[in-house]
């Protein structure tokens, strides 16, 4: 075992199996990405907000739906007992950011898993088959892109009703395009590569050609595209938790959090104060890690 | 946004390749302008809102519904509905407003110059201060200063803006002073100025009113500087990206060469260069604070579009909402093809390509 997970196993110029070459690739990108301090600290920044999501029944002191006494611990300032004070509803707000990290991860999470496959598969298809169907995959790509992304979300939601699980929906509809149309750029120089032509030979079916060929091709500049997008969809999804469109009250959300404190801003500043910074500092881990990973990736930008 | 050159491969007429160009733009427009009304056209038949109870309200008896059932088309398949509602839409008709019983379009008409206003602010601020610190950056690669530009521009991309606006107010206006809080002018002089453009600097310029002048400078210094930062964050980013792709250029090295001194290898060649591509940019983060003034606007009472969606939504008023959005999306639309232009009337390599 020690043998085969080695580091000559790992960088082997001529891998002996396809299994070989995948994971020494994943691991000459691991060693690329670790020499970049700013993509280590975003890297580090997601793995304590995963940490935090799972953990947060051990970790919170406090029930985050539950308030305490509403006349002795209502909007009680930083403590020692209650970390990041309370808000109006005598709610301890440590716990509850520490619970609205699992809706955040929620959030990306099933963002990143309907929108990618949408997007990869519009791509790869406009791009493989060409001629009309990339035209009419492509103008609907446009009209989707004509859209400022919180304006088109805002109207979906106010379509669908508002709730995490349509604000979700929304976004996933909005986030899409982006990735529809580098898929097709990256299939557009993949299209015409000998490997393709050789298994178009062979007589394997397009779809084939597609999923088992193409999509793999394209599969990293789209995640790099995505795990730079993170940070957008988690503003989003606060913004529109902050329009009272997203998650309802009492859930946890950390934009509507914001909302909730926001008339107690001047004589209560941690109410609001609290969950921005958390939504600030997880999005900057999604930026720089993102950031790394596209340095990593893009050749143009590597020296 | 880049549009697809695809339709231009058709006929090659004798009609000069910018011309052909505009065409190929003004179909792609025309085509993504019908794609907006089909997307407000669906939301509006998805919303579980009854557009008939909507318009005449729960009282009305049977055969009043019914009438309204009948003038609202909604008795006709889809695609005719589809085919009145563009109709409407062309003639400028977005429907009523629930909430302030007037007609959409005329609400929107009240309200823009209030966001064109704050969002042109912030795109001068974004472009005054993105483009050198883009600059700067680029000249001093690696170094102190393109660190805490590149720091800075990510700051930027990851703060809320609802958030870092209420953090502003409280600073700068609750304990600081410096600047008034939300709305556009002081109570004070709320009815004092007359509506010319709409837009409060000229309008009360034009007047002469110049105390109503500085009150409304300071109401829109912070919502403005707040959007501009965002945009700052995306222009400084590209300029860096584009004055580096420059200054690695073989000309650069010929002006050294001939001696010539390095502010104007800068500021004369490399960003002169970089400036075709910059226009593109600036266009789209202009289109982009649309949607960053939705909610600016809410935390500063700024009375805009924004506002009014914002507002809309909370009511239900789907006429509003729509009417808004297709709005937005319009003027997104044309920023888009206005950067298009643009880029090829300033690159002479456009123009005599193709």
């Amino acid at each position: 075992m020690t043998l085969y997970w080695s580091r000559e196993w790992l960088l082997a110029e001529q891998p002996a199996s396809r299994r070989q070459a995948r994971v020494g690739q994943a691991y000459r990108t691991w060693l690329a990405l670790r020499t970049n301090r700013m993509a280590m600290v975003g890297l580090t920044i997601i793995a304590l907000l995963i940490l935090m999501a799972i953990f947060a029944g051990v970790l919170a002191p406090f029930d985050p739906i539950q308030g305490g006494d509403l006349r002795t611990e209502r909007l009680q300032p930083p403590s020692w007992t209650h970390l990041m004070g309370t808000d109006d509803l005598a709610r301890d707000i440590y716990s509850r950011i520490l619970y609205g990290s699992r809706i955040t991860l929620m959030v990306v999470s099933l963002v990143a898993v309907i929108a990618t496959p949408v997007g990869l598969l519009v791509g790869t298809i406009a791009g493989y088959f060409g001629g009309w169907i990339d035209n009419v995959l492509m103008r609907i790509t446009d009209i989707f892109l004509a859209f400022p992304q919180l304006v088109l979300a805002l109207a979906f939601v106010a379509a669908l009703g508002p709730g995490i699980e349509n604000a979700i929906i929304a976004i996933a509809i909005t986030s899409w395009p982006p990735y529809a149309r580098l898929a097709r750029a990256e299939t557009l120089t993949i299209r015409n590569a000998d490997h393709i032509a050789a298994i178009q030979l062979q007589g394997a079916s397009s779809a084939r050609i597609i999923w088992g060929h193409v999509v793999p091709l394209c599969l990293s500049s789209v995640i790099v595209r995505v795990t730079l997008d993170m940070a957008g969809i988690i503003l989003t999804a606060a913004g529109l938790g902050f329009l009272g469109l997203g998650a309802q009250p009492p859930q946890p959300e950390w934009g509507a959090m914001i909302a909730g404190g926001r008339q107690f801003i001047i004589d209560d500043w941690w109410v609001a104060t609290m969950p921005g910074i958390a939504i600030f500092v997880v999005s900057l881990g999604f930026n720089f890690l993102g950031d790394g990973l596209r340095d990593v990736f893009d050749p143009k930008v590597r020296k | 946004m880049t549009f697809d050159a695809s339709e231009q491969e058709g006929r090659r007429g004798a009609l000069p390749p910018w011309l052909k160009r505009l065409g190929s733009l003004f179909i792609t427009l025309v085509v993504t302008l019908f794609g907006l009304l089909l997307v407000t056209f669906m939301i509006g038949r998805v919303v579980p809102i009854d557009p008939v109870l909507a318009a005449v309200g729960d009282r009305a008896s049977a055969s009043t519904y019914h009438k309204v059932y009948l003038a609202l088309g909604l008795d006709k398949p889809i695609w005719e509905q589809f085919l009145i509602y563009v109709n409407q839409v062309l003639h400028g008709n977005l429907g009523e407003s629930v909430l302030t019983s007037r007609p959409v379009l005329e609400d929107i008409g009240t309200v823009f110059p209030a966001t064109l206003e704050l969002s042109t602010v912030a795109i001068l601020i974004g472009t005054l201060v993105g483009i050198p610190a883009g600059v700067l950056a680029a000249v001093r690669q690696g170094r102190l200063s393109d660190q805490v530009v590149r720091v800075l521009g990510l700051v930027g991309y990851s703060a809320p803006i609802f958030w870092l606006g209420l953090l502003g107010l409280l600073l700068f206006y609750a304990k600081l002073g410096w600047v008034s809080g939300p709305g556009r002018l002081d109570v004070g002089y709320q009815f004092s100025v007359d509506r010319i453009t709409g837009l409060m600097l000229v309008d009360t310029a034009l007047e002469g009113q110049w105390d109503a002048f500085w009150n409304a400078v300071s109401h829109i210094i912070l919502p403005a500087s707040l959007l501009g930062y965002y945009s700052m964050a995306y222009i400084s980013r590209m300029t860096r990206s584009f004055m580096l792709q420059e200054l690695g250029q073989e000309y650069i090295i010929t002006a050294r060469v001939k001696g010539v001194s390095e502010r104007r290898i800068i500021w004369g060649h490399a960003l002169r260069n970089a400036a075709v591509p910059l226009v593109t940019v600036v266009a789209l983060s202009y289109g982009n604070l649309l949607q960053g003034a939705v909610l600016t606007e809410t935390i500063f009472a700024w009375p805009g579009l924004g506002m009014y969606l914002t507002n809309s939504l909370g009511s239900a008023d789907m006429n509003a909402v729509l009417g808004s959005t297709l709005v937005i999306g319009a003027a997104f639309v044309a920023l888009n093809l206005l950067s298009d232009v643009l880029y090829t009337f300033l690159d002479p390599r456009v123009r005599r390509q193709q």
